[in-house]
């Protein structure tokens, strides 16, 4: 294969060493309506973060926040509409050849939602894994690629692999089944698993297992995850870092304790007061919030948040908040939290 | 005697009734396939005091949804009752006819189901909607549905201009909201909602919980609400029943419940959950999984999976056990006062 040319892109301001993957102000823009009447869908607007070697980042929002889109433009679903993303220094766009974009699926491979459906139900639970190994590492013979198989599902906890390979997806339950996903995922020896809501349809008791299997890939296959989720607490037990989007725009961002205990964006308040915690009295103030996050279409600047906000001023209605880091690794896009009012919203 | 039951006025705050709005006494369903019977509800017991909210929580296939359908006469074959009785006020809807049944339903107790949009109608405006269950349920003129329809749309915060929306011009958390609307419309005594908030983000969660809740306090129906997630009806029900493999395993006050959980079940699924707050500390779940109904364990049903099986546990089924107030169905408790078995 060629030398990839890659142009490095802008660096963020003291950065060190290059992440393993960078999303530089990226936007994905969807065109909507008829030839009458012509919209743009702005499903994310300039964004941009890393996750680095070893990191468990999750991504929280509301459904159309844009979380899933972002899952999508990495796994090169979507192309952005602009700004780039770098995986290992290399920009995506540069893997354009049908090997290189093999190549990079299996070292960005996808976990999705519902294991009901993304599995062949006529073939035994082997079927997908062997394929994966056999395209992704084509120097395996038979023997080395069942062993592998075996291997990864016994390193997702589903023993003994090679017994439970040979069954269907019907005999399995679904956080079995989900099991199987990040198998496959780390068949491939990836990089960074993107996992796309991977346990929101599963029962609340079997939900912990899974994120504890992901913590474990982490930990013990040195493998970053993307973790796209609605659920604040699941992103807090197994996330190091967290990132909090609002319709379109990354609104907070920063190690994930850091940021539950002390948010300071309006909405990340928001959605932490809104989380049911059997353990915690509760929190319902008189003013309950009952808004709901606008599809974003053909937006005006101004900071998009600010029709839910108590405390919006004058500027939020005209200058779109630009990131800014307000504690160490730290950061919200908020013009009250950065003139350095104290944020108590919700 | 069901038409005794629709004569109420609607509209008005019924006074408070000593007696159960609804009494469940051995209820029993079962799927009879080809392959065999599969027990999906079995001998369930319980009472719903007028202006209750009581929850039932468990996993999926534990026989939650069944139940609603049993109780509210609306299973499907391979499905049916095979014993127990469901009555309302004193009639035994089991026995009645849809005829019959017709005159309860909506106006006395009406479903809210898990999915609005399928729910709803998506070529109807949810004016012509409400217009419909009310010439169903004998509402006929056109001043008065188009009143009571406005009424209802104000009652869960949505612009009565919404009348002339379609489902598809509405988000979910107000599509969810126009479905509660409608099964408001006769103030019923009883509404059975279906995992209601399971389609909506958080916060439309919290703040449709905190409506039904108002909502409730105000006219003081019953409420059956059925989910998954324990920690969304912590603070909004009166008595929480947990169910695990068509069985009640716990019924108790929900306080009480989340204070001093008996059965194991229930003390592994509070275990279940990642706190917002507090220590972050290493959880592990329930291992297992819930039993095949085609084959339930001979003994109690969680036994495979219990941190705490005795040797009797895989032989004989626990009856239930009367701890504090709370029923538990778990051979721990067997010092006490047996109930029931």
């Amino acid at each position: 294969m060629a030398e990839l040319q890659t142009q490095p892109g802008p660096q963020p301001v003291g950065s060190g060493p290059e992440p393993l993957l960078r999303v530089d102000r990226m936007s994905r823009h969807f065109k909507i309506g008829n030839a009458l009447s012509r919209h743009t869908l702005h499903a994310v607007d300039d964004m941009s973060f890393s996750v680095g070697e070893r990191e468990i980042v999750a991504i929280a929002g509301e459904s159309g926040s844009g979380k899933s889109t972002v899952a999508r433009v990495l796994a090169k679903i979507y192309k952005p509409t602009t700004g780039e993303v770098y995986f290992q220094g290399k920009p995506l766009s540069a893997f354009r050849s049908r090997q290189a974009k093999l190549r990079y699926s299996g070292l960005v491979p996808m976990v999705f939602q519902d294991p009901f459906a993304s599995m062949n139900p006529v073939f035994r639970v082997s079927h997908g894994v062997m394929r994966a190994l056999k395209l992704h590492r084509p120097e395996l013979t038979n023997e080395q690629r069942f062993a592998e198989a075996a291997r990864v599902f016994d390193a997702v906890g589903l023993n003994p692999g090679a017994e439970v390979l040979q069954r269907y997806p019907h005999e399995l339950s679904g956080g079995q089944r989900q099991r199987v996903g990040f198998a496959q995922a780390l068949a491939m020896r990836p990089k960074l698993i993107l996992a796309d809501e991977p346990v929101s349809m599963l029962d609340v008791s079997i939900r912990i297992g899974l994120l504890n299997v992901m913590a474990k890939l982490r930990d013990e296959e040195g493998v970053s995850i993307l973790y796209i989720t609605h659920d604040l607490a699941s992103a807090r037990y197994v996330a190091d870092r967290l990132i909090v989007m609002y319709a379109g725009h990354l609104v907070e961002t920063g190690p994930a304790e850091e940021v539950l205990s002390n948010p300071r964006h309006p909405y990340t308040q928001l959605l932490l007061s809104a989380v049911p915690d059997p353990k915690a009295e509760l929190n319902v103030g008189a003013e309950t919030d009952r808004g709901e996050p606008p599809r974003v279409i053909n937006p005006t600047p101004g900071c998009r948040f600010r029709w839910r906000c108590p405390l919006a001023i004058a500027i939020c209605h005209e200058v779109t908040p630009q990131l800014a880091e307000l504690a160490p690794a730290h950061s919200a896009a908020c013009h009250v939290a950065q003139s350095g009012a104290e944020v108590k919203a919700f | 005697m069901a038409h005794a039951l629709a004569d109420d006025q609607y509209g008005l705050v019924r006074p408070h009734r000593p007696e159960p709005v609804l009494e469940i006494r051995d209820l029993s369903v079962e799927y009879v396939l080809e392959s065999g019977i599969v027990g999906a509800v079995e001998n369930v017991s319980f009472d719903v005091a007028p202006g209750e909210f009581l929850a039932i929580v468990g996993e999926s296939g534990c026989g939650k949804s069944t139940l609603l359908f049993g109780i509210t006469q609306l299973l499907n074959p391979p499905a049916e009752i095979s014993s127990g009785s469901v009555a309302f006020h004193g009639t035994d809807l089991v026995q009645l006819t849809e005829r019959q049944l017709a005159v309860v339903r909506w106006k006395d107790m009406s479903v809210v189901m898990q999915s609005a949009m399928n729910a709803l109608n998506p070529v109807q405006s949810i004016g012509a909607q409400f217009r419909d269950a009310m010439r169903a349920h004998g509402k006929t003129s056109k001043a008065e549905i188009h009143e009571r329809s406005v009424d209802v749309l104000k009652m869960v915060g949505i612009d009565p201009v919404h009348l002339k929306s379609y489902p598809h011009q509405l988000s979910g958390g107000m599509r969810q909201r126009s479905m509660i609307a409608m099964a408001m419309l006769f103030t019923p005594e009883l509404i059975i909602m279906d995992e209601p908030t399971s389609a909506l983000d958080v916060v439309a969660q919290r703040s449709l919980m905190a409506q039904i809740k108002d909502l409730q306090q105000e006219f003081h129906f019953a409420v059956i609400f059925v989910t998954h997630d324990m920690s969304l009806v912590r603070h909004f029900s009166d008595r929480l029943m947990v169910m695990y493999a068509g069985q009640v395993s716990e019924l108790g006050p929900t306080r009480q419940l989340f204070n001093h959980p008996h059965h194991p079940y229930t003390v592994g699924l509070m275990d279940a959950f990642p706190s917002i707050r507090g220590p972050r500390v290493q959880l592990t779940g329930i291992p297992g999984r819930p039993p095949d109904l085609a084959r339930p364990p001979a003994g109690c049903r969680f036994s495979p999976r219990c941190p705490k099986v005795m040797p009797r546990c895989e032989t004989d089924p626990p009856p239930e056990y009367q701890v504090d107030g709370t029923s538990v169905r778990c051979f721990l408790y067997d010092a006490r006062e047996v109930l029931s078995g």
